[in-house]
């Protein structure tokens, strides 16, 4: 029943809040440096399946493999599997009493036990990447959303995760400030990151997903290649959704 | 006329009682001071421990919600009797022969700190959820989430309300008097048995008011400057 070689693998995965029946009998397999994108409407599960990846949502029913440990039989030592994964949030959740450095290198000290000095040498140039660095010593509330989003991203990168789940990351922001977010996915992606992205930026997922996989009401319809997905869905109701969202012009 | 004026604001007996009642206010300040640093220490772990997840943390809750209802709800002049009063004649050693002073300090600890735990756990719940989310799924535990994430943001919230529990007990140092510890009112109190005059509690009133006063202004100032904050972040 294993199938070797996927990095992240969720079988059968059902999740309930209350009766409410957000998941149900989820199969995703994900390689490494491989991306996927998930789509589909709001509420149809995107977010809790990347929240039940590292256990931020507890899995009752099914089995969610990483790394090659199964995570979802209790054993696993939660703190150990959440340093692996990185998550960032569609309203960045920036500690809003730190710092942009302090908010960057909080985890790497007290998880990775890091010396201030490494780890502020190391959030320096992840400031540097994203281009940043000017703002390191500003609070959180000083930023523009575009900004917070990325050093949001730069904080999860500190762990130096092998996988990163991306919620939503844009949905919050000014049409204006998205693609700078996009751009440093983008180069995420590129550099090689496995990543898990749910997101309502269609050209985007068609850019830079290797796979797609559309939601609709907590079952994965549909799982396809990008040109696939968005140039011959199989599904009335993937047919139906991209329509949507080409009336609305996101596409 | 005349007589409330003598009895009340005499300022022959005001110079006259002034040097005693400031000795005694004195010792206001010191249980104060005593009592509130142990209460902020105290109610915050109690207010961490009423928060804990999990079964196994469940004897522990209802401990700290027993605690908190009691001690919210009993009187201080009650407890100020059961413990000033009531200890020393169990002659437990080494309990039952501490100082009135001690009593005292323990009585006002255990009244507000019931009061305190509750302002601290309105600040925990009130921040909210998403920053525990963001500080676990970076590998924190939850003690480290809750030291480095939620309790900082949680305190700065409450320090106003923090700030008036602190005037409160401030002027409830005055009630510990009634156990024998000699300070402001009981002071004004000798003075106005020994003179037949009442000007000694006018003068433990102004140095009740002199002390609440900037304290009040303070939390004011604290308040104001908060609001102005957030409404700079709607914009």
């Amino acid at each position: 029943m294993t199938a070797p070689g996927h990095f992240v693998e969720l079988r059968n995965v059902t999740k309930r809040f209350g009766d409410n029946v957000v998941l149900k009998n989820v199969d995703l397999a994900v390689d490494e440096h491989q991306v996927i994108c998930l789509i589909g409407a709001s509420g149809s599960g995107k977010s809790t399946l990347l929240r039940c990846i590292n256990l931020l949502e507890k899995v009752e029913e099914g089995t969610i493999v990483v790394d090659g440990q199964a995570i979802t039989n209790g054993k696993v030592d939660v703190n150990a599997l959440r340093r692996k994964i990185g998550i960032v949030f569609q309203a960045y959740n920036l500690f809003p009493h730190m710092t942009v450095m302090e908010n960057v290198t909080l985890a790497p000290r007290k998880v990775r036990d890091l010396s201030k000095a490494e780890a502020d040498a190391q959030a320096r140039e992840l400031l540097r990447r994203i281009d940043l660095l000017d703002k390191a010593d500003e609070y959180p509330d000083r930023l523009s959303g575009g900004q917070q989003q990325r050093v949001a991203i730069a904080r999860a990168l500190a762990m130096n995760p092998t996988l990163m789940l991306l919620d939503e990351v844009t949905s919050a922001l000014d049409p204006q400030l998205v693609s700078e977010v996009l751009n440093l996915i983008r180069e995420l992606a590129e550099f090689g990151m496995t990543m898990i992205i749910a997101t309502h930026e269609m050209s985007f997922a068609r850019e830079v997903a290797d796979k797609v996989g559309f939601l609709d009401a907590g079952v994965i319809l549909e799982e396809g290649p990008p040109e696939q997905i968005f140039s011959a869905p199989r599904e009335e109701r993937t047919r139906e959704f991209l329509a949507r969202i080409i009336a609305a012009g996101r596409l | 006329m005349h007589r409330v004026l003598e009895a009340f604001f005499s300022p022959h007996a005001f110079r006259q009682s002034l040097p005693d009642v400031w000795a005694g206010f004195q010792i206001n300040i010191k249980l104060m001071v005593v009592a509130e640093i142990l209460v902020l220490v105290i109610a915050l772990g109690i207010a961490i421990v009423r928060g804990l997840p999990g079964r196994p943390a469940g004897p522990l809750r209802v401990l700290a919600v027993v605690y908190t209802d009691f001690f919210r709800g009993t009187p201080l002049i009650i407890v100020a009797f059961m413990i000033g009063l009531g200890v020393p004649g169990l002659r437990i050693h080494p309990i039952s022969y501490q100082s009135n002073f001690v009593y005292g300090v323990t009585a006002l600890t255990l009244v507000y700190t019931a009061y305190v735990t509750e302002v601290y756990r309105a600040g925990i719940e009130s921040v909210h959820g998403s920053q525990r989310s963001a500080a676990r799924s970076l590998g924190l535990t939850y003690g480290q989430a809750m030291r480095y994430v939620v309790l900082p943001q949680a305190v700065r919230r409450v320090v106003p309300p923090l700030l008036n529990d602190f005037v409160g007990l401030q002027k409830d140092t005055a009630i510990i008097g009634t156990i024998g510890v000699i300070e402001a009112q009981q002071q004004a109190q000798n003075f106005s048995s020994s003179f037949f005059n009442f000007t000694g509690y006018l003068v433990a009133a102004v140095f009740f008011i002199f002390m609440t006063i900037p304290l009040a202004r303070f939390t004011d100032h604290l308040v104001a400057g908060r609001e102005r904050r957030e409404r700079a972040l709607a914009v």
